[in-house]
């Protein structure tokens, strides 16, 4: 299994979020769950690629960040229920990501031992 | 013998929240849905249940990816709401019933379902609309709860025939606690929808009409469905339906229909209602 590459999934900009996108996610992940806290909002609101990067997050993951964009935050390991959290910051709705969690292509999926039968 | 005399479930998306706080008159699109609760409400209103047991699954405020459990039982004296990105709620903490808790919780790793338990715990959208939906004038609420997280955020996801065989555990245990009390149990979750897809506002009719009825004649032939079954058949977030398959397990022997309903989609989810008596 290409670890490197995300799932393709049934929806065009979305990804199957399992260990291979969490390992590859996590820190903008853990930055998008730190943003629950109001203190946390305030110090990303002001400088917000100061914070992605106090999460060691990638260049790439820190532009997705700031142009909020979804299918590429979902391409480099993003969650949605964590990225969610910065339609606080923005003040939109999950909705209006267009996303509320990831699909996934299912002949992909079925394949996968975990999906079970 | 505590009694589980019905199961509830519900659509549980952030927006319900929003139209329960604005009241119908100004949110007309979401009337038809808070009007179907109607004889949910009743139906509680006579039944007087003392405890709700909630199945939902946390949507990233309670865990993170450094620790998530697959199932896990809340043992606290009460659940609060917290800030989920938006700004800190003002409800009232949910009380608690930790002796029932943890009675559940023997009784289930005796059931082989090896749970992780939760002495703290902050309870998001997904436990918290439900409640406000089922029991709109009571704040604090009178039922005791005890929140069960399932995991919908990473995959692995557990199969609907383990959810289903959870909720079966529950009703053993809550049959075994000896106090005469009543419990409903409620799942939370949406049936099908494609979020973010070009058919995002059509939902699966034909699979949610289907999952109503099997839910409450036939659940062991949804409780087959792998999980990619499912998603196919439900779109991304149908995985959702393993909380309602899961609240249907703590019912047994004969069932029946107290209320459904399906009205139309809002957003891009389609929003549902079954409420099943035990007996």
């Amino acid at each position: 299994m290409n670890m490197a590459t995300p799932r393709q999934l049934l929806v065009p900009g979305t990804y199957l979020f399992d260990g291979r996108m969490a390992m590859k996610g996590y820190n903008l992940n853990r930055m998008c769950y730190s943003l629950n806290a109001a203190e946390n909002r305030r110090k990303f609101k002001a400088f917000p690629e100061a914070y992605c990067h106090a999460f060691n997050l990638t260049r790439e993951q820190t532009h997705a960040v700031t142009d909020l964009d979804v299918p590429r935050l979902l391409q480099l390991g993003g969650c949605i229920n964590y990225i969610a959290r910065l339609t606080g910051i923005y003040d939109l709705s999950v909705q209006d990501l267009g996303v509320e969690q990831s699909g996934l292509r299912l002949d992909e999926f079925s394949a996968l031992p975990a999906a079970g039968a | 013998m505590a009694q589980v005399i019905g199961a509830l479930t519900s659509s549980h998306i952030p927006s319900i929240g929003s139209a329960l706080a604005s009241g119908p008159q100004r949110e007309s699109r979401w009337q038809p849905f808070l009007e179907s609760c109607a004889p949910v409400r009743q139906w509680l209103e006579a039944q007087q249940p003392d405890i709700a047991v909630v199945l939902y699954n946390d949507h990233g405020l309670n865990f993170f990816l450094d620790n998530l459990p697959t199932f896990a039982v809340g043992a606290a004296f009460d659940y609060s709401a917290q800030d989920e990105g938006w700004g800190v709620p003002s409800f009232p903490p949910w009380r608690g019933y930790p002796e029932l808790s943890w009675h559940l919780i023997e009784s289930l790793v005796e059931q082989e379902f090896d749970i992780a338990t939760c002495q703290e715990m902050a309870v998001d959208h997904a436990f918290i609309n439900p409640l406000r939906l089922f029991w709109p004038d009571e704040s604090p609420l009178k039922v005791r709860t005890i929140p069960v997280a399932i995991n919908t955020v990473q995959f692995p996801l557990p199969r609907p025939a383990r959810c289903y065989a959870l909720g079966k555990a529950i009703g053993h245990a809550i049959a075994a606690w000896p106090t005469h009390e009543k419990v409903v149990v409620i799942g939370t979750g949406g049936l099908s929808h494609r979020p973010g897809s070009e058919q995002e506002s059509v939902s699966s009719t034909s699979f949610n009409d289907r999952c109503m009825e099997a839910l409450q004649d036939n659940p062991e032939c949804l409780a087959r469905l792998s999980m990619a079954d499912l998603l196919r058949e439900a779109g991304a977030q149908g995985a959702e339906i393993i909380m309602w398959l899961a609240a249907r397990g703590a019912l047994h022997g004969k069932v029946s229909k107290i209320h459904s309903s399906y009205p139309t989609p809002i957003s891009n989810t389609t929003v549902g209602l079954l409420a099943l008596a035990n007996g």
